[in-house]
């Protein structure tokens, strides 16, 4: 093994792959332009989403209640909610979201209350629909408003101490450091998209330096010449690990620079006006989050990731080799994705906690870990074991990798 | 020098079970001479040579090609070989320039030898013109003379060519049999596969027809037409396979 030889390997193959639209489209293009904007995209319309069913007054069917003149009237006096004429089919209604949700107030509601024996109040909504959830949401604050109001009176008819039935107070106050909290907020989703550019980027320079160059004729020519063939893997494949971590480096990067851009053109765009205003303070509140992914950890889930991109390079690599056309290559890498994306989703879910024995599995112990980092929790233990189990596995694939390529049956498959 | 001692090839097949794609060839091919490799589609001329060429490791017998033994030395072998096939393609995405230059990189000459060669091999090849221009917009005769000049580029005593004018013009196929005429000529050891009659009558100084892996007949092409009693080398070649019926056999298989 000579590092000239895998440096010229590696260079011929770097400008090679420069030249390759489909590469340069998987490795810079997608990366930097394409997943940012889908990122930001979908979390622009989903906020603008849940912001607009926010602004909207939901509309309230109140069934009964004719026996209860004022409430009826001060349900409709709301004005959180819109209150629209009874229906028989209300279930309907409610289903083909004409109506959000709809009040069943029980007969002769008042005039229990001032008894002391009203019967309750049922909300009918449509369990998951968000509109649905604002409409309860408002329900319930209204009648919670009015519980308390009767019992507030009926304490002061007695000449009883509000205290009576609200002896202390409590609330909630948060004590994680705003990284922790960013970190918990994007902690799941940033490991999940490193490792899916780590793949993805990974895909093509694998897919046409082995199988592409097969089917192009090429990988005979290059077997003629007298470098020996672990180092012409190692050239091809460093070239593979440099698609890997250029997609993720840029995809990073770039999305760093849009969230800073983004950032301060709202918050520099405070001219008067209520809307810039608003922009400025959802610009200030995106703000707090953004930066406070602990930057420390950026660097730590770079570094973890290392080892892994090594394993998806070698893998893919493996793989592509034994397909004699890149079509083939396509066809054995493509449900790759999904082995790669189950464990990174899991891993992504809230509530699952690392330790020694999860600490082994790949990908999956790579997406539990960064969540930890970018909250700024240092397991040096676990983060040990997984950079050495991924650097084992990554060692493993590459001998694999250099194996498959000095098989005839594999190399000269017919 | 070409040396093949009973060289054996065979791969496992699902469906076929054991194949023995050469079987016990044994040859000698001089410096300065051309050795014609003949035979049908199949018959395990390409095998043959991808096994001197150390693409293959044979399952037994030896070879030595310059000196070198190509089981246990076969980067020596390779730095010594120039291979050319009709499979070898080029870079698409390369310039002539940049694809002479790799190879030149990879058997392990400096810049400025690579260059100096690099410019006597366009003079003679006549490749100025297009030397800058990307190897997949070239014509097939550039294509050509661009893979002969990579074959060169480390100026190897032995030369393999592969049916290196399957599927070419006229006037490239012309090109090419001048310039392995050439390489004989400045004293190479040259092998050369091919099933085309003329080509082994212009070119070969030595003949070997090889049919379902086994060298059935070598020698000069007069001393073969006077084994076989025939004048035409299609009819030497059909009666050295044991006739018609044999190698319509072999074709099927």
């Amino acid at each position: 093994m000579t590092w000239k030889n895998i440096l010229t390997v590696y260079l011929k193959e770097l400008r090679d792959s420069l030249r390759d639209r489909r590469t340069l489209i998987s490795v810079i293009v997608i990366p930097t332009f394409v997943m940012p904007a889908m990122f930001f995209g979908v979390f622009k319309i989903g906020s603008q989403i849940v912001s607009k069913a926010k602004e909207e007054i939901p509309s309230v069917m109140i069934l009964g209640g004719e026996d209860s003149p004022a409430l009826v009237a001060e349900l409709k006096a709301s004005k959180k909610i819109k209150v629209v004429a009874a229906a028989a089919d209300w279930k309907q209604q409610i289903s083909d979201k004409k109506v959000r949700a709809a009040v069943q107030l029980p007969a002769g509601f008042e005039a229990g209350l001032k008894v002391g024996a009203a019967d309750p109040v049922i909300i009918y909504n449509y369990e998951g629909e968000l509109k649905s959830t604002f409409a309860v949401t408002e329900l319930e604050r209204f009648f919670r408003d009015l519980r308390e109001r009767t019992v507030t009176a009926r304490l002061t008819e007695r000449a009883l101490p509000a205290t009576l039935v609200k002896p202390f107070d409590f609330r909630r106050e948060n004590v994680a450091p705003p990284e922790k909290v960013g970190g918990n907020l994007f902690g799941g989703i940033v490991p999940y998209m490193i490792i899916i550019l780590c793949f993805t980027g990974a895909m093509y320079p694998a897919m046409d330096l082995t199988a592409g160059e097969k089917e192009r004729g090429t990988m005979e020519t290059l077997l003629c010449s007298p470098v020996p063939r672990v180092d012409l893997v190692l050239g091809k494949f460093l070239m593979v690990l440099t698609g890997s971590l250029s997609a993720m480096l840029l995809s990073l990067t770039s999305m760093g620079i849009s969230a800073m851009i983004g950032g301060a053109l709202l918050s520099g765009g405070g001219g008067g006006g209520a809307k810039l205003a608003a922009a400025a303070d959802q610009a200030k509140a995106a703000g707090s989050v953004m930066p406070m992914i602990d930057p420390l950890g950026i660097f730590g889930v770079i570094a973890m990731v290392l080892p892994v991109a090594v394993l998806f390079s070698a893998v893919i690599f493996t793989v592509a080799l034994f397909a004699k056309s890149y079509k083939e290559a396509q066809s054995y890498v493509g449900p790759m994705v999904i082995l790669v994306i189950m464990p990174a989703v899991v891993g992504m879910l809230p509530g699952i906690e690392l330790n020694a024995k999860l600490a082994l599995v790949p990908i999956f112990n790579l997406s539990l870990v960064c969540k930890e980092m970018l909250s700024g929790v240092w397991h040096w233990n676990y983060i040990a074991l997984i950079f050495g189990s991924s650097c084992v596995y990554a060692g493993l694939a590459l001998a694999l990798a250099v194996r498959m390529f000095n098989r005839e049956d594999v190399m000269f498959r017919v | 020098m070409i040396e093949a001692h009973h060289l054996t090839k065979t791969f496992k097949d699902k469906k076929r079970g054991i194949i023995t794609a050469v079987d016990n060839v044994s040859f000698t091919c001089r410096p300065g001479q051309i050795y014609g490799l003949l035979g049908a589609n199949g018959a395990g001329k390409t095998t043959t040579l991808r096994l001197l060429a150390t693409l293959l490791q044979p399952t037994s017998g030896t070879a030595t090609l310059a000196g070198h033994d190509a089981a246990t030395a076969g980067v020596q072998v390779r730095a010594n070989v120039g291979f050319l096939a009709a499979s070898t393609a080029l870079y698409g995405r390369l310039t002539a320039r940049e694809m002479i230059t790799y190879f030149g990189e990879l058997n392990g000459l400096t810049e400025d030898a690579i260059q100096a060669r690099i410019k006597q091999l366009a003079d003679e090849l006549d490749m100025h013109e297009f030397l800058d221009r990307r190897c997949d917009k070239f014509s097939t005769g550039m294509k050509q003379k661009t893979s002969i000049a990579r074959t060169l580029i480390h100026d190897p005593a032995v030369m393999i060519f592969d049916e290196p004018t399957l599927g070419l013009d006229v006037m490239t196929a012309r090109a090419i049999v001048k310039f392995v005429r050439d390489c004989r000529d400045r004293g190479k050891t040259v092998i050369y596969s091919t099933h085309i009659m003329s080509e082994v009558e212009k070119l070969c100084d030595r003949v070997g027809i090889i049919h379902g892996g086994k060298l059935v007949a070598e020698g000069t092409v007069a001393e073969l037409r006077t084994r076989y009693g025939e004048q035409d080398l299609e009819e030497v070649f059909v009666k050295a396979v044991g006739g018609e019926a044999a190698l319509t056999a072999a074709l099927k298989n």
